[in-house]
């Protein structure tokens, strides 16, 4: 009888394709990336059928959040450099140039009155987050409205701006009231909700 | 790990023979990077934008042309809306008058569901809503472009005889309803719709509905 003879596999497996693929869909994902913005507080919105997408550019953020909070923000980094310069202006504080490379930030949002400012953009990013914990957000009651400031602050500095509305899907109606009234006001009586998407429900 | 293996070179191979080079390279780690690329950027990324909804106010100072405006409304069609609270809405259709303060059955109560305030929408706006669905099919059969579409939808909602619904959010609703009911809008196609701030006579309406005709027999009629 013969020696059973047990050949020897190579296991060496091909990589080459499977590498390829995972290359091509990590192309994929690269090129359609954009970044979930960091938000201050976690805003669920509700649902809508409307398809119009958010712009890509030019947008006011206004986020609204259950309790009340009012937080803002510009896309334009550039923008933002001019907004706070005149808002500083205005209230006659002296932002220092790396108090508004702070602001420049995308992630930076407008969260605080605006005698807090200074300090809040002295802060670095997780001293922050805390201390958004603790204020009140953008003040816009009758009496000291800088919401209204803000909005017609940054519409001076660009005019193609528009404003819209992320509120909390849990946000009383007055809370909400507080912001549509406050774009009234101001003649700001254009502007978008913020929703995601429903599907229009059958038959329509 | 990349192996650029300079195989033979033992035995076997005679000499003078070119070496046999073994280029294969193993791929594993570089898949491996892949992947966990790949997984982050799957984490992070957010694939869809969000939807807006448009929406335009009324500038506080033509509150009094506004009013006037209001009056003109066909009364018959007009619906009114008053979002309550725990997700219910109220309505009622035409105008407000002293027969409808003492019968607190004239408000009627419905929920957000589609059998709720939908199907009160869709029975009023039957007309619309059917040649809006009509001309959806001829969009999805490539039978007229865009533009023709978005103009002619423009055309089935602007119609003078279409129902005006009139949006009054009570301080106990909450946001979502508000988007649930402009959302209802867009479903229903009525082009004519406002929101518009709580009056005393809608408070006496919910009021007198929710304890079934003691607030108002205990209270003065609105004017």
């Amino acid at each position: 009888m013969g020696k059973i003879k047990t050949k020897k596999r190579d296991t060496f497996i091909d990589m080459t394709a499977m590498s390829d693929v995972t290359v091509l869909l990590l192309t994929f994902f690269m090129l359609t990336a954009n970044f979930i913005p960091l938000e201050p507080v976690q805003v669920i919105t509700p649902a809508s059928v409307m398809e119009t997408k958010v712009p890509d550019y030019n947008v006011i953020t206004v986020l609204i959040e259950p309790t009340g909070k009012i937080f803002l923000n510009f896309d334009r980094p550039n923008d933002k450099r001019a907004i706070l310069e005149k808002m500083g202006a205005r209230y006659s504080i002296a932002f220092s140039e790396q108090e508004i490379n702070n602001f420049m930030e995308p992630t930076t949002f407008v969260g605080v009155s605006i005698a807090q400012m200074k300090e809040f953009l002295s802060l670095d990013m997780e001293d922050q987050k805390n201390y958004f914990r603790q204020s009140n957000g953008v003040p816009a009651d009758s009496a000291n409205n800088q919401l209204a400031t803000w909005i017609q602050t940054a519409k001076s500095v660009n005019k193609d701006l528009a404003v819209s509305i992320k509120a909390d899907q849990s946000t009383p109606y007055p809370l909400v009231r507080v912001v549509t009234s406050t774009l009234q006001d101001i003649k700001e009586n254009r502007f978008s909700l913020i929703t995601t998407l429903r599907n229009m429900p059958e038959g329509f | 790990m990349a192996e650029v293996n300079t195989g033979g070179g033992g035995h076997g191979a005679k000499k003078g023979q070119p070496k046999k080079l073994n280029l294969r390279v193993d791929f594993t780690p570089m898949v491996d990077m892949n992947m966990l690329l790949l997984t982050f950027f799957m984490f992070c990324t957010s694939l869809s934008k969000p939807q807006i909804m448009d929406l335009v106010l009324p500038v506080k100072d033509d509150q009094i042309i506004n009013e006037d405006e209001k009056n003109k409304v066909k009364d018959s069609k007009a619906i009114t809306l008053l979002l309550g609270k725990d997700d219910k809405v109220y309505y009622y259709f035409g105008k407000v008058d002293n027969a409808m303060y003492k019968d607190y059955n004239s408000l009627k109560e419905a929920d957000y569901s589609p059998s709720g305030l939908r199907a009160i929408l869709l029975e009023r706006n039957a007309n619309a809503v059917r040649q809006m669905v009509e001309l959806k099919r001829q969009k999805l059969r490539k039978e007229i472009n865009e533009e023709s579409f978005k103009e002619q939808s423009d055309k089935i909602k602007d119609d003078p005889d279409g129902q005006v619904v009139v949006i009054k959010p009570t301080d106990e609703s909450t946001y979502r309803n508000l988007v649930d009911v402009l959302d209802e809008m867009q479903i229903c196609s009525i082009g004519k719709y406002a929101i518009v701030e709580m009056s005393e006579g809608d408070n006496f309406l919910i009021q007198n509905y929710l304890t079934k005709g003691v607030y108002g027999s205990e209270r003065e009629l609105p004017q």
